[in-house]
């Protein structure tokens, strides 16, 4: 086992790849019987700072359908100079600058530790960056002035030659010119009209590109591409002017009055800067970045009316089918994401406000164009500024941390086809032989666009064995998968980076026991969960947390042991050991379970769990909780109400939320001052230890967790409650009273009766 | 019509003698033998003794040779006799009560007196022979005239002769004894006359008095002016004589009808006549005859020592042939002048009629409203709706409700009556006025209008006195004043929220064609200062209103101007098609607190657009957008729309060009002048809900479509100026000048015009500058001093003689300030039974006033054709009813007209050539949808110099005079070539300079040494020192400050080029586009009476 762990974790590390099953089922009856589909999760950008672009471009198999990359999988005939092709037998010959190859003299991406690859391609003219600014003025006055501010600090961290724009919406919505001297001009649009593109450039002036001015200086245009665009500058240019334009920003003038909401123009503003960007960069990186503080209320994309007492729609209204705008709204939304999508650009929304701000209609913009989604209460947070500043951290080579306009392609050798991907990624629906007709997740392609992706961005990536039962594949067999990224690197270089990778064919019968100790049951959990989780954007809740759990017991009635109708024999191995009380946390997760919160607190949950890497991911499903105490080093313990005592410091991290939790007897003595007093030092300590740790991961996490520090009886120890398997509450008594852990008063079932259940279900016969 | 062509020159009365035989000659002249028409001529001159024995010429028409020299003989010996009739039929005037018979007896003295017209015998005579002699092309028009008329006047002219005379001479007889005393022989006039008035004074006095004219004085300055230009002497002679008479008795009607210019022809000279004694008669003034009859008139009508006076001027007519002997503007002008320009006028007697407009005199109000806000088209209202069928004669009155007043008359007081608001009555709601009684000891009052009783409140009691006055009347506006304001409450206002200072919003064209002409820097230069000016109410250190500012091509540009920025933000909405406005805090700002921002923007909107090449442009966006913003703000205001082109950008209201000009003449051509599309109406609907008023001024260089684009100005009551191929060295002066004065005026807001009437008559239709969106209630966007509504009125039952007609005129409106008032004029009418009545008590001016807009109006529906076949019709109607019921019998040859409608013709026919209806190959089709839409609010004061544009001799008197030079006829033959002339209609002003001006004269004026070396078409004269260039500088200055519009000054040159555009000005000459003279159009009017009458 050790040996798959190493194998499972070397390959995360070299390749960014986990797969479900690391040995294939050979046949598809036989893979549709391992209940866990064949997948993997992929992070296609993984940070690899060991790994040096190639300064030259990818060697393609030369048959169209295929035009797989060469790589270290591929049968070389040095002498001949061909290769290949491992996925459709072509032989191909190699390109005259390979002219000196040989078993010495290999090309890198024929070196087996390059199974990833990068390249970069020199061709075509390097695009600068484009951040356009999408801000809501309807803010109140602190806040407008902390967003600013943070918007102000972030032209200092731009590239000097990216372009910048600045659209402000409100009523009505507001594109800025940035050149202008003397007078601030900008052009003003009704925020309650939808334009289509082509009136957008019209009404911006950017269809004929002025004209006059051509006539007048013809040479001009040909010298600055992008003269026209007076909308989108050089942050060098113009960053004076547009810190000065920042600041001079007012709030919505617009009176709104005694119980209304300001009217908020959000739709009108991203189909103008979609519009926007479209007419003038099509297939250039950019984000949209859209702050905004309140839901729209009118026009396109309104989620709310401006009536306060008609609250924003809630789970209920949505289950009720009484939330009049969504269904407008998301599908305004869906839209101008499908169009940001194809010109390969990117939103991202950061949404302050204690209220609920519509992203669950808006989701998509970000979900299905890779960008961020960022959910806070004021931008006058730590938590907006922290997160909005991260954005543009740089890595070890002094680069954004982000990537543009990518295109993944995955090819598979033939008993393999492709059943689809879940992440922050749509379909360029590309069919091909390589493409199954089952579709899970997004489906029918074999080629995904990501608009905007960063070195933690993961996809979950279904695939179906196709080979037939009674066409086995020989011993020693191996299945292989290409993924090929396109991507615009944030130093506007394209780049494709290449990862090959292969398993090992087994046939169930004869070499289940090797199937199931391949079985990665991390990968597993996610990829099943971000298929629970796709599965619920569009059906009941309750349904998918019913396939969930026949899902769990296939599992278990396949891979468990057991006697027929007698629970208590039922066992798993160690490699599905976790998989259950995965299971169980997800069942309980803010992913499925839409009780105690928002349609946009879902949203926003979903979102960054569908674009996570597996880590992260697992910790969105299970928590992770240590505990701190004078008995030792700080320790992870159980997720589980037993934990929580009351002579320890509980530190959990959901992913979203950082809780430190002071046990019972802790707080009395932080209330007494112990900490203070020297000769209570090492109490001191004890306190500050998850405050370190909790700093620590606060650094490295994006988007900034909620932090949250508490203590026994307070009232956001809610937080960590709620998380905790409720294996004591007010219902079994025989926990009462005892020193242990602490009630949680919760119907919910814990995780030993979860077990309990599913035992007896996994050795019936009736299922 | 062929009257018309024909027309040759007429001489106007003045002449009395060339007159006649001018219109006989005249209008036949262009048929046949001047025979022919002389004769039917001398049957009317001679009304007396002409139409004896002229009728039987007449008759046999052959005899129009020997008919002429009859009358010449005639008229000689009789023009003595005549005058001895007028004598005669002064005292007939004043002892016959009838004024028929009384006219009779006139007529046939002027008759006499025509020929008589011992005083210029000479002329006389060759009227007689004229027909042959040279005596003209005037006298042989005359001639033929007659000889149309002819053949029915010598058979009425020996019946209808006489009494028309009588009248006339009644008239003149006053008169007469004044003018005989001047220039002709006044031994025969003015004795007679004298010895007349005196006589018949007292006789007049005592039946017409009743009517209480007090000012005979003001009856006789009218006469004077017929009289002035024929015979000053007399004139003179006569107001003396008769305004003793008239004083005596007249005074009441003193506005005697100016009656009845009897002579159709013939009667030329007798018209003179007549009109004198018309006047006070009232009744009809044959033409030739008429004087005689004038006299007549006279008599019956207590009026006579009015026309007295005018009765002056007959005695001139007499003399000459030429068209002199026509009604002449001028002359009445002058006569009212001079009788009326003294005294005060007083408004506290019902039915008045009111001095000329071209009078300059001072009102006081004692219970009526002032002429300056309300002229009636009669001020004796016929009682029952037939009799107002039968006459034709137009009842409305011409509306000013914010006119403003000369310094010396106090301005509306305004009344607070706290929170209950205005008292008014419950049932019709009209507002307490002078007339409401009280009753009951002062507990209750009953309305006016409706006669309801209502309850008076506890706060507003108070006790009457012995005659039923409340004690406080004189203490209270409401209860002594004709006009006087209201402060409105809460309930009066939108949404019952008292309204926000109003906004003015400049919208300037910043395309191409605006850059290139320098308009935009111009205006923008001009702002900078203009906006200290903006109108403030009463004290108030600085205006309350607020200023914005958008800039457009075919997309909008916006500018905040708060004043916390440190430089404007432009905003630019591209989306026309649905528009909207940017920004709310910032685009409307108070001029000082943003003073430098403003500036700022004014300073870099020139730079900013100095490269454009955008030549398309939007309109009805632009005027949406200020809308808008003024619906954002919550507040009316004005738009200031400063546009060069068609509007052919892709917008709502794009426009086409479809100026066609084939359509002239045609059933379509009516399409000229209505909007393209529905949408600017929708618009303008929407800008009057708002209180959105639009000014536009527009600077084309070619078709923009007046007529469309007009409409929203029209709707909103805004104005349109239009400055044809503006160039700023030209019309710098001319627009700046136009844009301070609409900047500056006051105005009145978000407006409602209600128009009260007492039981029996009814406002039934409106013309003006509005909208209406019921029948009763005139809404007006914008309302200012210079806009006038024109209300007719209508029977619905019987009006009562006693009681008389009142009108209440409220006007709702927001001040400068946002204050909320109401504005109300009140004026009381008298009614009558009788016609004539009806006929002494109008107002041509004011007639006039209201059928050229309603014409204006009936071109958009109706081919050209038909609208001045409508115009014809109706004046002829109105004249043949005076003829048919209230002129003495006399030769149906003869055209007696009423005297105070004696100019109803020329001024008519001023109106039938006007560009609108009659246009010229030279005037664009934007020109005519440009007047049209201007004549529409005009007041009667611009229509009158507007169609008959006032002609200045700058030599004539002496330089050191420092009043306006008396005024000339319209009429090239007025034009000596060794003089200049000033001419101007409101909208133009030329300065004419004949070919054989002194050298001196040109050097002193235009700096130069030679006639030839006047550069034609100049615009400015130099300022030079020296007294006579200083004198018509001065005098230009003067009339352009009369006008509410710059007048741009074209110097015209003799036979030079440009001098046809001056001649089109000539209004009593035939036109190029086909309009008649006056003289014609004389004949052809009395063709069509005649017609009407057979």
């Amino acid at each position: 086992m050790a040996t798959y762990l190493e194998f499972i974790q070397q390959n995360e590390e070299r390749d960014g790849v986990r797969f479900s099953w690391n040995v294939w089922p050979s046949s598809r009856l036989e893979a549709t019987r391992m209940v866990v589909p064949l997948a993997c999760l992929l992070t296609p950008l993984k940070e690899r700072p060991d790994l040096p672009p190639v300064q030259y471009e990818p060697v393609l198999c030369s048959r169209p359908t295929c035009k797989a990359v060469l790589n270290p999988l591929c049968q070389v005939d040095y002498r001949a100079k061909l290769w290949a092709c491992n996925f459709c037998f072509q032989r191909n010959q190699f390109p005259p600058a390979y002219g000196g190859i040989s078993e010495v003299n290999q090309p890198a991406e024929l070196m087996p530790q390059f199974s990833t690859i990068e390249y970069m391609i020199q061709r075509g003219a390097q695009s600068p960056l484009i951040f356009l600014y999408v801000v809501d003025t309807c803010l109140e006055e602190d806040d407008l002035q902390a967003l600013k501010e943070s918007l102000q600090m972030s032209l200092s961290l731009l590239p000097p030659d990216a372009l910048v724009g600045l659209i402000t919406f409100g009523r009505m919505v507001q594109v800025h010119e940035l050149s202008c001297e003397g007078i601030s001009k900008s052009y003003v649009f009704r925020g309650t009209k939808d334009l289509t593109a082509k009136q957008i450039q019209d009404m911006l002036g950017l269809t004929k590109p002025a004209m006059p001015m051509q006539q007048a200086r013809p040479v001009q245009p040909q010298e600055h591409p992008f003269a026209s665009t007076r909308f989108l500058q050089p942050v060098h240019k113009i960053d004076m002017n547009l810190t000065d334009l920042l600041g001079e920003l007012q709030r919505d003038p617009w009176p709104v009055t005694q119980g209304k909401r300001p009217l908020r123009s959000t739709g009108v503003a991203l189909s103008i800067a979609v519009g926007l960007l479209e007419g003038t960069f099509p297939n250039t990186g950019a984000r949209i970045m859209l702050f905004t503080g309140g839901p729209p209320t009118q026009g396109p994309g309104m989620v709310v009316g401006d009536e306060l007492k008609i609250p924003i729609r809630s789970w209920h209204d949505i289950e009720k089918d009484n939330a009049r705008f969504m269904k407008k709204a998301t599908k305004h939304y869906e839209m101008l994401a499908n169009r940001t999508a194809a010109n390969g650009h990117c939103i991202d929304i950061y949404a302050c406000a204690l209220d609920q701000t519509g992203l669950l209609e808006m989701k998509c913009c970000a979900n299905l164009t890779g960008g961020y989604m960022v959910m806070g209460d004021s931008f006058n947070t730590s938590l907006f500024k922290q997160t909005f500043q991260r954005i543009f951290t740089k890595d070890f080579n002094g680069d954004f941390r982000m990537a543009f306009g990518a295109t993944l392609d995955v090819k598979t050798s033939r008993e393999l086809k492709i059943a689809g991907a879940i992440g922050p990624c749509v379909s360029l629906n590309v069919k091909g032989p390589c493409v199954s007709e089952n579709e899970l997740g997004v489906g029918g392609t074999s080629q995904w666009k990501i608009c905007g992706l960063d070195p933690t961005s993961t996809l979950g990536i279904y695939f179906e064995v196709v080979n037939q039962h009674n066409a086995p594949i020989p011993q020693g067999g191996r299945g292989a998968i290409q993924f090929v990224t396109h991507y615009q690197h944030s130093s506007t270089q394209r780049r494709i980076r290449v990862t090959t990778i292969a398993r090992n064919w087994a046939d169930v019968q004869s070499q289940l026991r090797h199937i199931e100790a391949a079985f990665d049951q991390e990968a597993a959990a996610v990829l099943m969960a971000r298929l629970g989780v796709f599965r619920a954007e569009s059906e009941e809740g309750p349904d998918v947390l019913r396939w969930l759990d026949r899902q769990l017991i296939r599992l278990c009635q396949k891979f468990g042991q057991y006697n027929k109708e007698d629970p208590t024999s039922f066992r798993l191995s160690d490699s599905f050991s976790l998989y259950p009380q995965f299971m169980f946390h997800l069942r309980r997760s803010p992913f499925l379970q839409v009780f105690n919160n928002s349609p946009d607190e879902s949203s926003y949950y979903r979102h960054h769990f569908a674009r996570q890497d597996l880590t992260q991911s697992l910790i969105m499903i299970q928590p992770i909780l240590y505990s701190y105490s004078f008995h030792g080093p700080p320790e992870p313990v159980l997720l589980d109400s037993s934990s929580i005592l009351a002579d320890r410091i509980l530190l959990m991290d959901t992913f979203f939320q950082i809780v430190i939790y002071l046990g019972e007897t802790i707080a009395q003595w932080r209330k007494a001052g112990y900490q203070d007093m020297p000769e209570y030092e090492n109490f001191k300590h004890l306190l500050q230890a998850p405050l370190d740790d909790a700093q620590e991961i606060l650094q490295a996490r994006f988007p900034m967790p909620r932090y949250i520090n508490t203590e026994h009886g307070g009232s956001q120890a809610r937080f960590l409650l709620s998380k905790v398997n409720p294996s004591q509450t007010h219902n079994n008594l025989y926990a009462w009273g005892q020193e242990t852990g602490a009630p949680i008063l919760t119907d919910d079932v814990s995780l030993q009766v979860f077990m309990d259940h599913l035992k007896k279900l996994a050795v019936s016969s009736a299922c | 019509m062929n009257v018309n062509q024909s027309v040759p020159p007429v001489p106007s009365f003045g002449q009395p003698q060339p007159v006649y035989p001018g219109y006989h000659q005249s209008s036949y002249g262009g048929q046949s033998g001047s025979t022919a028409p002389t004769i039917p001529y001398g049957a009317y001159n001679g009304p007396v003794p002409g139409y004896q024995q002229t009728p039987p010429q007449g008759m046999s028409r052959a005899p129009p040779s020997s008919g002429a020299p009859p009358a010449s003989t005639a008229q000689a010996p009789c023009g003595q006799a005549a005058y001895g009739q007028f004598g005669q039929g002064d005292i007939q005037n004043g002892p016959s009560s009838t004024v028929q018979m009384q006219r009779l007896p006139g007529s046939q003295p002027f008759g006499s007196p025509l020929a008589p017209v011992g005083n210029q015998p000479a002329v006389l005579q060759p009227y007689g022979p004229p027909p042959t002699s040279a005596q003209v092309t005037a006298q042989l028009s005359g001639m033929q005239i007659s000889g149309a008329v002819a053949p029915a006047p010598p058979s009425s002219g020996l019946g209808y002769g006489p009494p028309t005379s009588l009248a006339s001479a009644s008239g003149s007889f006053p008169n007469s004894g004044l003018y005989g005393s001047y220039p002709q022989g006044q031994a025969s006039p003015l004795s007679q006359a004298q010895g007349h008035p005196g006589i018949q004074t007292p006789q007049r006095s005592a039946p017409s008095q009743a009517s209480g004219f007090t000012p005979p004085a003001s009856g006789g300055p009218r006469l004077p002016s017929m009289t002035g230009p024929l015979l000053p002497g007399q004139s003179f002679g006569g107001p003396s004589v008769s305004q003793p008479n008239h004083v005596s008795s007249p005074p009441p009607q003193a506005l005697p009808p100016g009656t009845q210019m009897t002579g159709p022809l013939g009667p030329l000279p007798p018209m003179h006549s007549p009109q004198q004694p018309g006047y006070q008669p009232q009744q009809n003034g044959s033409f030739g005859p008429a004087r005689g009859p004038q006299p007549n008139y006279g008599s019956p009508y207590p009026a006579a020592p009015t026309f007295g006076s005018q009765s002056g001027p007959q005695p001139l007519p007499p003399k000459r042939l030429d068209p002199d002997a026509i009604p002449s503007p001028i002359q009445v002008i002058e006569d009212d002048r001079n009788n009326r320009g003294t005294e005060p006028f007083v408004t506290g007697v019902r039915g008045q009629v009111p001095p000329l407009v071209t009078t300059n005199f001072l009102v006081k109000d004692q219970g009526n409203a002032s002429p300056r806000y309300i002229r009636c088209t009669s001020y004796n209202i016929p009682c029952t709706s037939d009799m107002a069928k039968q006459a034709q004669v137009p009842l409305a009155a011409v509306i000013k409700p914010l006119a403003s007043l000369p310094p010396e008359e106090a301005s509306p007081y305004v009344v607070d009556h706290g929170e209950s608001g205005p008292l008014r009555c419950n049932r019709c709601k009209a507002y307490m006025c002078p007339f409401m009684q009280f009753i009951e000891g002062g507990r209750r009052f009953q309305c006016c209008f409706c006669s309801c009783i209502n309850d008076v409140p506890p706060q507003y009691f108070q006790h009457l006195d012995h005659t039923g006055k409340r004690v406080d009347a004189y203490d209270r506006p409401e209860l002594s004043l004709g006009s006087y304001e209201f402060l409105a409450t809460v309930d009066y206002c939108k949404n019952n929220k008292f309204p926000s200072p109003p906004a003015f919003i400049f919208m300037i064209d910043v395309s191409y064609n605006a850059i290139r002409t320098g308009l935009v820097r111009l205006l923008c230069e001009e702002l900078k200062s203009l906006l200290d000016f903006l109108p403030r109410e009463g004290g108030a250190e600085e205006s309350a209103i607020r200023v914005g500012f958008v800039t457009y091509n075919k997309v909008l540009h916006f500018y905040n101007v708060k004043s916390s920025l440190a430089q404007p933000q432009m905003m630019v909405v591209s989306d026309v098609a649905d528009m909207f406005v940017p920004l709310l805090d910032g685009f409307l700002v108070n001029v000082n607190e943003s003073r430098a921002v403003i500036t700022s923007l004014l300073d870099q909107i020139p730079e900013m657009f100095a490269d454009t090449r955008e030549t398309e442009t939007v309109f009805v966006p632009v005027i949406q957008a200020g809308m808008e913003a003024l619906k954002a703000a919550e507040c009316a205001g004005k738009l200031f729309l400063f546009h060069t082109s068609l509007p052919i950008a892709e917008a709502p209201g794009k426009l086409k060009n479809r100026d066609d000009r084939k359509l002239i003449n045609t059933d379509k051509e009516k399409t000229l002048f209505q909007p393209q599309t529905g949408a600017y109406q929708t618009l303008a609907k929407e800008c009057v809900a708002q209180g959105c008023c639009v000014d536009l001024f527009l600077f084309p260089n070619q078709y923009v479509d007046v007529a469309t684009l007009s409409v929203v100005p029209q709707l909103t009551g805004g104005s349109v100026y239009k400055y044809a191929c503006f160039q700023v060295e030209n019309d710098q002066e001319r627009f700046l000048s136009d844009l301070r004065r609409d900047v500056q005026k006051v105005v009145g807001f978000d407006a409602v015009m209600r128009v009260r009437t007492s039981t029996g008559i009814r406002a039934v239709d409106f013309f003006g500058a509005f909208y209406m969106s019921n029948t009763t209630d005139v809404e007006l966007a914008g309302l200012d001093g210079d806009k006038t509504v024109t209300v007719e009125f209508k029977h619905d039952d019987r009006l009562n003689e006693e009681s008389g007609a009142l009108l209440q005129c409220a006007l709702l409106y927001t001040s400068c300030a946002g204050q909320r008032r109401l504005r109300i004029h009140n004026l009381a009418l008298n009614c009558c039974t009788q016609l004539a009545d009806l006929y002494r008590n109008c107002e041509t001016d004011t007639l006039i006033n209201y059928m050229a807009k309603f014409a204006y109006r009936g071109v958009l529906n109706s081919p050209v054709k038909a609208v001045r076949d409508t115009l014809i019709t109706q004046c002829a109607q109105i004249l043949a009813c005076y003829r048919k019921n209230c002129a003495s019998p006399s030769s149906a040859g003869q055209l007696i007209l009423p005297e105070c409608m004696k100019l109803l013709p020329v001024y008519l026919n001023c109106v039938l050539k006007s560009d609108v209806l009659q246009p010229g190959a030279e005037i664009t089709t934007d020109d005519r949808a440009y007047v049209r839409q201007l004549v529409t609010s005009m007041d009667v004061a611009e229509t009158n110099v507007f169609f008959y544009p006032r002609l200045l001799p700058l030599t004539k008197s002496p330089i050191e005079s420092t009043t306006e030079p008396p005024a000339v006829r319209a009429s090239e033959e007025r034009l000596s070539n060794g003089d200049m002339y000033l001419l101007e209609n409101g909208l133009n002003l030329f300065l004419w300079v004949g070919a054989s001006v002194q050298q001196g004269v040109v050097q002193s004026l235009f700096s130069v040494s030679s006639f030839s070396q006047i550069t034609s078409g100049l615009s400015v004269l130099p300022v030079l020192d020296n007294p006579l260039s200083k004198k018509v500088r001065g005098l230009i200055d003067s009339l352009r400050a009369q006008r509410s519009r710059y007048m741009k000054l074209i110097v015209v040159k003799q036979e030079d080029k440009l001098e046809m555009l001056f001649k089109h000005f000539l209004v009593e000459d035939k036109s190029l586009s086909g309009g008649a003279s006056y003289v014609d159009f004389l004949c052809h009017m009395h063709k069509e009476i005649r017609q009407l009458l057979s």
